[in-house]
């Protein structure tokens, strides 16, 4: 699935769209801890966390990842919104706690390759 | 690429939201000179660690990058507090970070780890009172 057929579905409440939303995306991740996303988040993921600052965009943009899913209705702030504009990345929202974020994803993605 | 290029930044040890602007320089302009996006990657990741330790630890300070034909050099210079015990900080999940720091999501203990993990060469040069500096090269 790419990121533009995520803002297709309407799964999440679209933050910001990005560049490149037509990047394939490998596939879902989990993490509210920034030093541990810095070293493990996977290239071209989506990143479920409820952590929404500034810091988050840096390291989803060093990390190459695809899109955030902010979830528990996380927002970002002024600069953070600024910053992911000016970094081109795809965010999202939802009110849904992240394993439940990350589960619809899943299920969808599964049930599209079946 | 058939020269060297040296690119220094300032590091300011007032501004965390700041932290990372020079790595993500780095990182652009080592895609735009076609480097593998594997080595982008880690000096990337590396450097980023780096920064904010600067920040978090080291009142800030200076990162010189040198990029190489084979490899990229990053020294990156503080004059705080130094480390008394580097192998104690080199442990991962080991911090002196303030609360403020592990709200934002940092202060794990995770940096030291990941830019050993990220970097082919890592040495570190600290003095208690006069600062750090660490020495990271990543091959292309």
């Amino acid at each position: 699935m790419t990121v533009k057929e995520l803002m297709d579905l309407h799964l999440y409440e679209l933050v910001n769209e990005g560049e490149n939303t037509d990047r394939e995306i490998s596939t879902p991740y989990c993490c509210d801890l920034l030093s541990i996303a810095m070293s493990s988040a996977p290239e071209g993921g989506i990143w479920f966390t409820v952590m929404a600052n500034l810091n988050t965009l840096a390291v989803a943009a060093l990390t190459e990842t695809a899109c955030i899913v902010l979830a528990h209705n996380a927002s970002l702030d002024e600069g953070a919104l600024a910053k992911a504009k000016s970094e081109g990345i795809t965010v999202f929202r939802t009110e849904l706690p992240v394993f439940d974020a990350a589960v619809l994803f899943y299920e969808r993605v599964k049930n599209a390759s079946v | 690429m058939s020269s060297s290029l040296r690119f220094e930044y300032q590091v300011s040890g007032e501004d965390f939201t700041r932290a990372g602007e020079a790595s993500s320089d780095i990182k652009h302009k080592l895609k735009q000179m076609g480097v593998n996006p594997t080595a982008v990657r880690k000096v990337a990741i590396a450097m980023y660690e780096g920064e904010i330790n600067m920040v978090i630890h080291g009142g800030g300070g200076e990162i010189l990058v040198d990029i190489l034909p084979d490899k990229i050099v990053m020294d990156l210079i503080d004059h705080g507090p130094g480390i008394a015990d580097i192998d104690l900080a080199m442990q991962e999940g080991y911090s002196t970070a303030p609360d403020q720091i592990r709200s934002l999501g940092f202060g794990a203990g995770m940096g030291l780890p990941n830019m050993k993990k990220y970097s082919d060469e890592m040495d570190i040069f600290s003095t208690v009172g006069e600062g750090t500096t660490v020495h990271m090269v990543v091959n292309f």
